[in-house]
């Protein structure tokens, strides 16, 4: 059965294109990360009447601005479109009927969601894969290899990272009965993971310290967040046993 | 077969269901009458696991719904009002890949139920064509294959012909029929021509209360009132004024030429009415002694109970 839910899941992202844009928008972070870090100073100094001495200023491009550029990028494209590609999966299935069809199957509601967050999760891997092998050759080409388990350690904490805002969108999606609830759900809660990131402090303790710490690990740093690593994990838990609780009692 | 005991379910004020209770024999055809917003809808959903009542039980085949380790969805098959479908897949992928496979069926066995499906409820032309693109006449029909797909005993239909053309209607209801005795099927519909020719046995529910169940037939023979339709070609002039007045007549309706009167006693109004037609010279073209419908009696009960 629950092979079965995962299959559907698989094909519904692939058919609706859901997937191939999320990939596509993955690869396209991938390739610019490393080429804005290395041709945003060249064309910075190749702007015309730059005040003199001030192209001196610019620093040469490095390896570490390919990394900075990547893991930003990766933060703001990755949550916005996990967010796209999680926040209608439960809502829409409610709107339009299609929960109620398949519940008078015999099928466990909780499975139903971890089957939607199963594939999310399985897209987003497969989402940091390309944009980390796009980075990683267009990096080698444009400056130097990357230290390659460094490197593929902070993408597994961005998978944790991002796994959150899907967990938490997918949760959002769970408790609403619209589409346009489970957007703002979703939306409400980047806002307060990030509200609370912003707290001196709390911020040590908040999953954004992940991309920190991968970026320590591939710069040769010394920042390491396993409190926020532990309360990442803990989100993404706690949003899945919710959205499982609160569809196990739900009146479709 | 289906039993409910005493279902109460509140959506807020409303009062859905008021202690419904009803117990649907094995292999036969129940038709679970009416009007709008009576609760046949929410029974459904209930029996169907989608929604939970208040208070009261009931069982599918000695299986009690809602209680732990009696899980009775593989039991029944469920069409409801309104079927929805991914607009992504194909009627073949739906049956096939996703439902059949929910119940255990896999392989070859469920590519052939699938197919033989699709023949039976004459979508085998578009098996492989998006459902996203199906009238709402195909989709009721998608609903129907989707709800046979593991030969259930028990079904579940809500309006199940509604939204089908004359044609389709009549398809329908003759499978209905090919699956009386072996399925037991619980059909909720406002088309009561429908109920006359697949039902076996009736039952009307109105406030969300179970008013009468009964075999078709009995049913008719209880509320029997000998009602007389008569057709005219010249109209009926003063004569409708004159059989409005009299004591054995209890209702009269006219529509285009024909009119029905209903009476207390046949054998009292038979032939007052009789003289009365040859007296004003009427071009009475059918005098008919008839028994009311099974709409007759929908109605009768329902504005009773409101």
């Amino acid at each position: 059965m629950f092979r079965t839910l995962l299959a559907k899941e698989f094909r519904e992202q692939w058919r609706t294109w859901k997937m191939i844009v999320f990939l596509a928008g993955f690869l396209i972070t991938g390739i610019i990360s490393p080429v804005l870090a290395k041709y945003t100073p060249e064309i910075l100094k190749s702007i015309p009447n730059l005040p003199a001495g001030l192209a001196d200023f610019i620093p040469a491009p490095t390896v570490a601005d390919s990394v900075v550029q990547y893991l930003k990028n990766t933060e703001q494209f990755g949550i916005l479109l996990v967010i796209l590609l999680t926040m209608g999966v439960m809502a829409q299935e409610k709107e339009r009927g299609t929960a109620a069809m398949l519940l008078t199957k015999p099928v466990s509601r909780s499975a139903v969601i971890l089957a939607k967050w199963l594939i999310g999760m399985t897209i987003l891997l497969a989402g940091l894969l390309v944009d980390g092998l796009a980075c990683l050759a267009y990096t080698v080409v444009l400056f130097e290899p990357l230290p390659f388990g460094a490197f593929w350690t902070l993408n597994l904490l961005l998978l944790v990272y991002l796994g959150v805002y899907l967990t938490v969108a997918l949760m959002a999606s769970t408790l609403a009965r619209s589409q346009a609830i489970a957007a703002a759900g979703a939306f409400g809660g980047l806002i307060v993971l990030i509200i609370l990131g912003s707290i001196p402090r709390l911020s040590d303790y908040m999953p954004g310290q992940l991309a920190t710490w991968g970026s320590s690990l591939v710069l040769k740093g010394d920042v390491t967040a396993w409190p926020a690593l532990g309360v990442a994990t803990g989100i993404i838990v706690l949003a899945l046993v919710i959205a499982c609780l609160r569809f196990e009692r739900e009146e479709i | 077969m289906i039993r409910i005991e005493n279902f109460v379910k509140t959506y807020g004020s409303v009062r859905a269901l008021d202690g419904l209770s009803l117990n649907v024999e094995s292999g036969v055809v129940y038709g679970f009458l009416g009007p709008n917003g009576a609760g046949k809808t929410t029974s459904m959903r209930i029996l169907s696991g989608l929604a939970r009542p208040d208070s009261g039980r009931a069982w599918i085949l000695d299986k009690e719904i809602g209680q732990p380790g009696s899980d009775v969805r593989s039991l029944i098959g469920v069409l409801p009002e309104e079927p929805a479908f991914y607009g992504w897949m194909t009627p073949r992928e739906y049956l096939c890949d996703f439902i059949a496979p929910l119940y255990n069926i896999h392989g070859k066995v469920a590519a052939q139920r699938a197919d033989e499906l699709l023949e039976i409820v004459g979508l085998k032309e578009a098996a492989n064509r998006r459902i996203g693109g199906f009238s709402r006449g195909m989709r009721q029909r998608m609903g129907l294959a989707q709800a046979l797909v593991h030969r259930p005993p028990v079904l579940l239909l809500d309006e199940p012909v509604s939204a089908l053309d004359p044609a389709g209607r009549k398809e329908v209801l003759e499978l209905i029929e090919t699956l009386r005795g072996q399925t037991t099927i619980l059909l909720s519909t406002h088309i009561l021509a429908d109920v006359e020719r697949v039902c076996d046995v009736v039952g009307i529910i109105a406030k969300g209360c179970l008013i009468v169940q009964a075999r078709r037939e009995d049913l008719l023979a209880r509320y029997v009132t000998p009602l007389f339709e008569i057709e005219s070609d010249n109209g009926f002039g003063h004569w409708l004024e004159w059989v409005e007045k009299q004591a054995f007549v209890t209702n009269v309706t006219v529509s285009n030429h024909t009119a029905r009167v209903l009476v207390k006693d046949v054998r009292t109004a038979q032939k007052p009415l009789l003289e009365s037609l040859a007296r004003e010279t009427l071009a009475v073209r059918r005098f008919e002694m008839v028994h009311p419908s099974l709409e007759d009696v929908f109605l009768r009960v329902t504005e009773k109970e409101a």
